[in-house]
């Protein structure tokens, strides 16, 4: 079972009602795989981590346990809630997933959640495979209950996407607990929260004491030369490196077992801490005066690895081959992408872009390059509009930005209603592709279906857009690009708000058979025209003859819209 | 056992994912302890991936690391080059003799390297196919992983009938024919 599975899975034996989240990579599958289990948990997609929060903070409001998911960044989306139902505690059980990305795999930071939850108080639960993943939600939930706190339950990709073996259990049905009003408890204004404050406090220090004895905390003695703290992944890196060593293996990790620490730190001759990302562990470890190696032979970068734990404790020396020479493979634009078609026309003007988060955020590779800012989600809107503000509108004229549909919904949607009550005149393409693409083409609130894929109602973008009072709003399709062309040059010359739709959904979704083109060879130039947007599927041998790979090719046709001497043809049925 | 290593390499959107489901199905059912790490996201799109596949009797880490793999199954030449520092020095290499070229290729800021299979046969024990051509014969092209997975699995204890089963457990029920005639053809190469 994937991790995510596991959590989900762990969610439905601990008798979860209520999950709501966002797609975020390394965190998306928790979701999907909840919809197997719709009869007994309702789960969804909400707009936003914040959103998602808030309903699972009012669904433990109500007396049942709920979760939220997200990715690590999706937290600081959420962290306003979060910090806040801190101070409130829980009814219903409450826990908050948390996907770190150490690596970056997908990600736009390598920002360790541990951090954000010992700012926000909050407990933090972390498992280290699929089988702890999944029984470890359970523990998560009579630690929320028991101590009045929502919990983070925190992993990372290597666990998210890893599979390992589980064994099921049945369903929990764990009864509704009954809401009573309790308005200082539930109210947090500030004479209630000075109060909640206090308890807090109170409730973490009796939570800290109890983490000495929790079994989520093993300690495995082995022998004492090496002492080994760790938690989470590293835990199976260590097992695998130092099979001699004595461990202790932290399964909750905020708050630290102050005694249960000291007391394994007393029996190993020299003590170990193995943390990825920043050192979390090894910092209160330290303040409390107890002797430890840590981030003086590790990395505060990446994932870690059995042979980096041997090279940095054993002082092994490996002898590993040096990996060959090979040109790099990025990610790239998938082959029949629409965005590839808006960032050509982009290019072709010279425009610059605000860009945002999403597979768009691809174009600021070669060769189209456009993208010039990726920061966060709904980023790329707000941050056209500081240029404007900054430079005037004369500025922005060969700048727009560029944003995704689930992405404009996210929290784009502000910084447009920003545009337009603060007067800008910048134009914004909206490259809807009808998904959430990048995380594998989840359904949002306005692709008409619901996380089971139920029908629901779809939110119009464009009726959005004119309801906040964007007086410009045009649909292109993106592979018309003569028309985009046209259209972006106008829109931008505008002294106006404008907003642009390219509405055409992405290649991945229709499982249709589609036409294929190919080159030939006779008609060709060797010009290069068609290799401009840089399509995966198309090769330039050495002498400069154009080939198509029929494997790759999706139809789009992008290809023979640039070509000026019909050398690029649809193969036609029969010859295929 | 000590923990057999398996490593899927190839481009984002080849279908690594299912042939590393496929190698995990296949060490459950011969009662082992499997782990498997996968990528998702942004490194799918296009870009080189790699998945682990670990089985013994007990295993700890889901990756495989440098100088460990028993098999290297490659669906790509240049993804083969690039991974191929992490085979063991008597290990399987299994490659797909196709090339899909990388955008610092395509846009020729870097060359498609000459001769990869005859360099990487100096080294290691290569097993080439030429996969793809041979499943647009059998009129999908897409099943050219099953075709790898069948010549790799020539270099595994499992029997062709546990094959056929994890195969007929793991695919879309449509394609489970077309898979299993592909596995053929790489098992009987």
């Amino acid at each position: 079972m994937l991790g995510n599975e596991a959590i989900a899975r762990g969610a439905y034996e601990a008798g979860v009602k209520v999950s709501a989240a966002y797609p975020g990579t390394p965190s998306t599958e928790i979701s999907e795989y909840l919809v197997q289990y719709k009869d007994d948990v309702y789960a969804e997609w909400s707009p936003n981590e914040k959103v998602a929060t808030e309903v699972a903070i009012g669904a433990s409001v109500s007396g049942v346990r709920s979760m939220a998911c997200m990715k690590h960044v999706g937290l600081n989306v959420a962290s306003d809630p979060l910090y806040t139902v801190s101070y409130m505690g829980v009814n219903g059980g409450m826990m908050v997933v948390v996907a770190d990305d150490p690596g970056l795999y997908s990600s736009q930071n390598e920002q360790d959640t541990r951090m954000v939850a010992r700012a926000a108080q909050v407990p933090v639960i972390e498992p280290s495979d699929s089988a702890e993943a999944k029984d470890f939600v359970k523990r998560a939930y009579e630690i929320s209950e028991q101590f009045d706190r929502p919990v983070i339950f925190r992993t990372t990709t290597r666990l998210a996407h890893s599979q390992g073996l589980v064994t099921l259990k049945d369903r929990e049905e764990i009864e509704d607990k009954p809401y009573v009003k309790n308005i200082q408890k539930t109210v947090m204004m500030p004479g209630n929260a000075k109060l909640r404050h206090v308890e807090i406090e109170k409730r973490n220090k009796e939570l800290a004491e109890a983490a000495n004895t929790l079994n989520l905390n093993r300690v495995e003695m082995n022998d004492t030369k090496i002492g080994v703290i760790t938690s989470g992944i590293p835990y199976q890196y260590v097992k695998e490196a130092l099979p001699e060593a004595s461990v202790l293996k932290l399964g909750l990790v905020n708050p630290l077992p102050r005694k249960l620490i000291e007391d394994f730190a007393a029996k190993v001759e020299t003590l170990y801490i193995v943390e990825e990302l920043d050192p979390v562990i090894e910092e209160q470890v330290k303040s409390w005066g107890v002797k430890a190696i840590g981030k003086e032979i590790f990395t505060v970068q990446g994932e870690y690895s059995a042979n980096m734990i041997r090279q940095a404790i054993l002082k092994e020396e490996l002898h590993i081959k040096e990996p060959a020479k090979a040109p790099g493979r990025p990610p790239i634009l998938c082959p029949g992408c629409p965005h590839r078609s808006v960032y050509y026309v982009l290019k072709k003007l010279g425009l610059h872009a605000a860009g945002d988060i999403g597979c768009y955020t691809l174009g600021a590779v070669a060769p189209l390059s456009v993208v010039d800012t990726t920061i966060c989600m709904g980023a790329s809107i707000s941050s056209l509009h500081g240029m404007e503000k900054a430079k005037g509108k004369d500025y922005i004229k060969n700048w727009v930005a560029v944003i995704g549909d689930s992405t404009f919904l996210h929290t784009g949607v502000n910084s447009l209603m920003n545009m337009m009550y603060n007067k800008a005149t910048g134009t914004v393409l909206i490259l809807d592709n009808s998904t959430t693409g990048m995380t594998g083409h989840q359904d949002h609130a306005a692709t008409g279906k619901t996380l089971q894929g139920d029908p629901t109602w779809a939110i119009d973008i464009p009726a959005l857009c004119r309801a906040i009072g964007v007086k410009n709003v045009v649909e292109v399709n993106a592979f018309d690009i003569d028309l985009l062309e046209k259209t972006v040059r106008e829109e931008v010359a505008k002294d106006e708000v404008s907003v642009i739709i390219t509405k055409t959904p992405c290649v991945l979704l229709s499982k249709a058979k589609k036409p294929l083109y190919r080159a030939v060879p006779d008609k060709c130039k060797k010009c290069g025209m068609c290799m401009k947007p840089g399509c995966p599927a198309m090769t330039k041998d050495k002498d400069g003859t154009i080939r198509i790979d029929d494997t790759m090719c999706t139809g789009c046709g992008l290809c023979d819209s640039l070509c000026k001497f019909g050398a690029i043809e649809l193969v036609k049925e029969g010859e295929r | 056992m000590a923990a057999k290593n398996i490593m899927i390499v190839g481009v984002g959107g080849q279908g690594t994912l299912l042939t590393s489901r496929i190698l995990g199905g296949i060490a459950l059912q011969g009662g082992y302890d499997v782990k498997l790490s996968e990528v998702h996201g942004m490194a799918q799109r296009g870009g080189s991936v790699v998945t682990f596949v670990r089985y013994g009797d007990d295993v700890a880490e889901p990756i495989v690391e440098e100088g460990q793999a028993d098999v290297l199954i490659a669906f790509e030449r240049l993804e083969a080059l690039r991974y191929a520092h992490f085979l063991k020095p008597d290990g399987a290499l299994v490659v797909n003799d196709w090339r899909i070229d990388p955008m610092p290729v395509v846009i020729g800021a870097a060359e498609y390297p000459d001769g990869i299979l005859e360099g990487l046969e100096k080294e290691y024990k290569v097993y080439a196919v030429n996969a793809t051509e041979e499943a647009k014969k059998l009129g999908n092209s897409r099943t050219f992983n099953l075709i790898v997975l069948g010549v790799a699995a020539q270099h595994m204890d499992f029997t062709k009938e546990q094959w056929y089963e994890v195969i007929e457990n793991t695919v879309p029920p449509k394609t489970i024919e077309i898979n299993k005639k592909a596995f053929d053809v790489g098992y009987t190469l």
